[in-house]
């Protein structure tokens, strides 16, 4: 090892580095020499730097090792060669964690704190506050009082830094510094002013009244320092964003004012705050945008980009203010840093108007192929933001995120790209069919599988409704022949799709799938002979149960229903209806949580936080005889904010029961609460069965007490209000130790009402092809209704139909194309205990929204429950 | 909004010519082992060394940087941060490594005075703290040794390897 490395310096010669595989052991061996006298200052020096390369790379030091090292170092206290003393410092604050004992070094650096060398008391300080526990904190207190005032800046700065490094252990010290402190803000050294205001703010964060106090001593003047202006710019915004000093016209006037400071910095950092602030004014942001505009054009890269990338924020909210600025920007898009230029498009292609789209796009394609993936991802989200802006200019943009399809590319970039691409399919009728042709030709040569098997599932899903769905069959049957498994069986399914939705291609794709059959993989083998004999049945209700539309339970629950059941065998056959339900089928989540800003992100967190309550309640003894979890609601909050305290109530649905949960948390730092729990009254029928209370509730640590209650066994009883109670024994504690008294007496607290309403017995299930499950259910139980409206447009009485019946739109049916007066709404959902329920709605707008629903369930009291229930 | 708070800086980095960490100090726990802090830092080289563009977004950060012959310099904040702040650091620590290296701003005359350089990065910047951006205030504050500067004073001790 020592041989090769040494052959390699050689070879490099003159430009080797001489620190190269600097070994921790020769380091801590060279230690030793420290013990020497006299002490040779040069090599001392040496070694300690050695030491600080070494521990710089990573090299980790043993606990002894370190310690070991460190006590020979403080040896070198005896020299005052000025530079060596520098050094211990520095390696002083470097291993204070890591070696044992470093107090030892107190009184040697408290000695050069207050001795005589300039040189050495700001470093001492901050080496000596490095190794100060809170203990030892008292001792020094006075030494850093003085110093904080010191005449000699370095000193001064060094002891304000330290006290805000202090302030995260024990702020009440430092406190008791503020006078000294604050004399320090005056100075005429613009490094202590800035951290002396630092300081200042922190100490006082909390307390917006002393803070704006200060604010305004120092907006008036007396700041030199620019960093100290922008810190407290930050500070006046910080504190406009508060609502009782949203109208403080001095703090907006200070900002304003700092648009004309001399420093760049500063004017850069108050135009930052403008455009920041909440409900900013177009009067207010026009000069903020103004000097922004002359920064656009600045010789320095940096601010280029800090100009740019603000003005991109500005954009966002308004448009109409950057565009003084399009022709700059429009500069900017060739500049040498890359990340300007991407910043500069994507502002224009946000302010741009839609006549200039079509010259931006051929712009941009210009220099797309030398910028790097991750920018070019950036433009494909600006690209794919403007089609859901401006619909009707899908053509172009599509077309010119084919072509950026069709150049190389990484995953990410092509995913990004695919995902546009999909969402334009799916936002726009219009753009389907151009759409999937595009992405057709994309998998002809696409090496990412798991790209190629999400577009044959779209094409499954929505070629079959499109006009000449035998174009399609091509493509996919392409896949069969050609690729890996995993697409092939991806194939096989989309193919099935086709045979299932038009009986014309039946016979065509009945050929192709047994040729599938003799597949080498079996998963493919296995969904061809599936789907064949699917197919073979001819029947309209098969095809959607077991093509169309698939399983909707939630693939991690139905794991665990299948084992739970496995393990305790028994006579009944396995039950499809006791598995929860996914809240959105697996293929379809995944589109929509990549969807980015168009996708509902309440639903996407849905699936996994049910997991984890039923986990916990599953895990609860009293609750072992009510099933599987149904459905669990949104938290909504009992309390109001910021009272004693806080409860939140979650809905647990099961099949004949709700478990109410309560999220108890107690704001009293003076109570413990004992044996807490909610009593709950309500209406008839709903009788509470048992209660599981939380033993303990300590200040700021959550508690939970669940409240079971029965439902009526009358199905069509499904509303009532609760009235709540929250009962506990309280017990006073010490707020400093937590410690408890030992007596404690009884109280309680009133809550807001919970509601029960028709939507906690409902979950959303997603139907890809809705009317074909529409057919399958038949309409045997159908029921059908008309009702009036209070609603005043089609948007919002589809938000209220959605919200109140809990269910799931199907086929976007919840998008109200623009200017239309009459729409189809398709609805969802199974009832608790696995009833399956779908609901067809037609409004119409004439002044008003009249509404025609047609229920149909497999249970005729549920129908009947829905007609009445929107009644 | 980023919180009005003296802590402006990340990490200051000086690397060489393949990437490899000389000098590193990172202020808080954005990467809190060593192996991420590095692979960070050749995820910047790579990113930095061929175009000369002074800043760049990266992981959520933003880096600002300057290079000369074989030494890449680095600011890195928040991306949030007021870029003409870390900017101003950044000039700074150049400065005072070009005084220190007599104007010869390469990895050799670097090794040569690595002491001096850790003493100025530590007088810049304090636990995340900007201590003081004046060049003249740092090289005050370092107190160079008078013949630190005509004769490579580790001459005697490099042959650790032999």
């Amino acid at each position: 090892m020592m041989l090769r490395r040494d052959k390699k310096d050689e070879e490099e010669g003159a430009s080797s580095n001489p620190f190269q595989g600097l070994e921790k052991s020769t380091v801590i061996q060279e230690a030793r020499s420290f013990n020497e006298t006299p002490i040779k200052p040069r090599k001392c020096c040496h070694t300690l730097t050695k030491i600080m390369y070494v521990l710089n790379q990573g090299e980790q030091f043993g606990r002894t090792e370190a310690t070991g090292t460190f006590f020979a170092m403080t040896k070198l206290f005896q020299s005052s060669d000025v530079t060596l003393r520098r050094m211990v410092y520095l390696l002083i604050k470097e291993m204070a964690d890591i070696a044992d004992d470093v107090i030892i070094v107190t009184s040697s650096l408290t000695r050069d704190m207050t001795g005589k060398e300039d040189l050495y008391r700001a470093a001492a300080i901050r080496a000596l506050c490095k190794i100060t526990d809170s203990t030892m904190l008292q001792a020094i207190e006075r030494f850093m009082k003085q110093a904080i005032v010191d005449k000699v800046p370095s000193v001064s700065s060094a002891a304000l830094a330290s006290s805000l490094h202090i302030m995260k252990q024990n702020p009440e010290v430092v406190r008791r510094w503020v006078n000294e402190v604050q004399e320090a803000a005056s100075s005429d050294n613009i490094m202590v002013q800035y951290h002396a205001l630092g300081l200042l703010h922190y100490v006082r964060k909390n307390d917006p009244m002393a803070v704006s106090k200060m604010v305004s001593k120092y907006t008036k003047g007396g700041l030199k320092s620019p960093y100290a202006t922008c810190l407290l710019i930050r500070i006046s915004a910080k504190l406009l964003e508060k609502e009782e000093y949203r109208d403080a016209s001095p703090l907006v006037d200070f900002i304003e004012s700092c648009l004309r400071h001399k420093s760049e910095m500063v004017i850069y950092e108050a135009a930052h705050a403008i455009v920041n602030m909440k409900d900013t004014s177009a009067r207010e942001l026009a000069p903020a945008v103004s000097v922004l505009q002359l920064f656009l054009s600045s010789p320095k890269p940096t601010l280029r980009f800090a100009a740019t990338k603000t003005l991109n924020k500005v954009a966002m909210t308004h448009p109409a203010a950057v565009t003084a600025c399009n022709l700059d920007l429009e500069n900017l898009i060739t500049d040498v840093n890359r990340s300007i230029a991407t910043l500069a498009i994507t502002t224009l292609l946000k302010t741009g108007s839609e006549s200039s789209i079509d010259r931006l796009m051929k712009q941009i394609g210009t220099f797309m192929s030398d910028i790097s993936d991750e920018f070019k991802v950036v433009v494909v989200d600006a690209v794919s933001s403007l089609c859901s802006k401006f619909p009707r200019k899908y053509t172009v943009m599509m077309n010119f995120l084919a072509s950026m399809l069709r150049d190389d590319g990484g995953y990410e970039y092509k995913k990004a790209i695919v995902n546009s691409l999909v969402g334009i399919i799916e936002e726009n009728p219009e753009a389907k069919e151009a759409g999937l042709s595009h992405l057709c030709e994309f998998i002809e040569d696409c090496e990412h599988t798991s790209l190629a098997t999400r577009i044959l599932h779209l094409l499954g899903q929505e070629g079959p409704r499109t006009l000449n769905p035998a174009k399609y069959i091509r493509f996919i049957y392409n896949r069969v022949i050609l690729e890996n498994a995993a697409i092939r069986a991806a194939a096989v399914s989309s193919l099935a799709k086709f045979g299932a939705h038009c009986e014309a291609l039946l016979p065509s794709i009945l050929v192709l799938l047994e040729r599938s059959l003799l597949d080498s993989d079996d998963e493919v083998r296995d969904r061809a002979t599936f789907y064949l004999s699917v197919l073979a049945e001819n029947q309209k209700a098969l095809n959607s149960a077991y093509i169309l539309n698939g399983l909707s339970v939630s693939v991690v629950g139905l794991e665990r229903a299948l084992h739970h059941y496995t393990l305790e065998p028994s006579e009944q056959p396995f039950d499809m209806k006791t598995v929860p339900l996914d809240t959105q089928p697996f293929g379809e989540k995944k589109v929509k949580s990549d969807l980015g800003p168009t996708s509902r992100p309440a639903e996407k967190a849905s699936a996994p936080t049910q997991e984890i309550y039923a986990e916990q309640l599953a895990a609860i003894p009293e609750f072992a005889h009510i099933g599987p979890l149904f459905k669990s609601s949104k938290p909504a909050e009992l309390t109001e904010s910021e009272t004693e305290y806080i409860v939140r109530c979650i809905k647990h649905t099961f099949s004949k029961h709700v478990v109410f949960q309560f999220d108890c948390t107690n704001t009293l730092n003076d109570q413990q609460l004992e044996e807490v729990y909610v009593q709950m009254d309500s209406a008839e029928g709903f009788e509470v069965e048992s209660v599981v209370t939380a033993p303990v509730l300590k200040y700021n640590q959550p508690g939970i007490t669940y409240t079971l209650v029965q439902l009526p066994e009358d199905n069509t009883e499904v509303s009532s209000i609760f009235s709540n109670t929250l009962k506990y024994s309280v017990k006073d504690c010490d707020p400093n130790t937590g410690e408890a008294d030992e007596d404690g007496y009884e109280d309680e607290y009133v809550l807001e009402d919970a509601e029960l309403t028709f939507s906690d017995h409902v979950q959303r299930v997603m139907k890809p092809n809705f009317m074909a499950s529409w057919e399958e259910i038949g309409d045997e139980h159908e029921l059908e209704e008309t009702f009036a409206l209070s609603a005043k447009t089609l948007e919002e009485a589809i938000n209220n139909i959605v919200s109140f019946l809990g269910m799931q739109p199907c086929e976007r049916s919840d998008k109200v194309p623009e200017g239309k007066s009459s729409h189809s709404l398709y609805l969802a959902g199974v009832f608790r205990g696995g009833v399956d329920v779908l609901v067809k709605s037609r409004l119409a707008l004439q002044d008003t929204v009249t509404m025609q629903i047609t229920v149909r369930s497999t249970d005729p009291e549920i129908s009947e429950l829905i007609t009445s229930a929107v009644g | 909004m980023i919180e009005a708070s003296l802590y402006t800086i990340k990490a200051i980095c000086i690397l060489d010519n393949d990437g490899e960490r000389l000098i590193s100090k990172f202020y808080d726990d954005t990467f809190p082992t060593v192996k991420e802090q590095k692979e960070f830092e050749k995820n910047l080289f790579n990113k930095t060394h061929k175009a000369n563009a002074e800043i760049i977004m990266l992981d959520g950060l933003t880096c600002v940087y300057r290079s000369n012959v074989d030494l890449f310099f680095y600011v890195i904040g928040s991306s949030q941060e007021n870029e003409l702040i870390l900017v101003s650091v950044l000039n700074c620590l150049y400065e005072v490594t070009s005084q220190i290296l007599r104007k010869n701003v390469e990895k050799r005359a670097l090794f040569d005075h690595l002491d001096s350089v850790y003493l100025a990065i530590d007088e810049i910047v304090d636990g995340g703290i900007i201590l003081e951006a004046d060049p003249s205030s740092i090289l005050q504050r370092v107190a160079l040794r008078g013949d630190d500067m005509s004769e490579p004073n580790f001459k005697d001790t490099v042959i650790w390897h032999s």
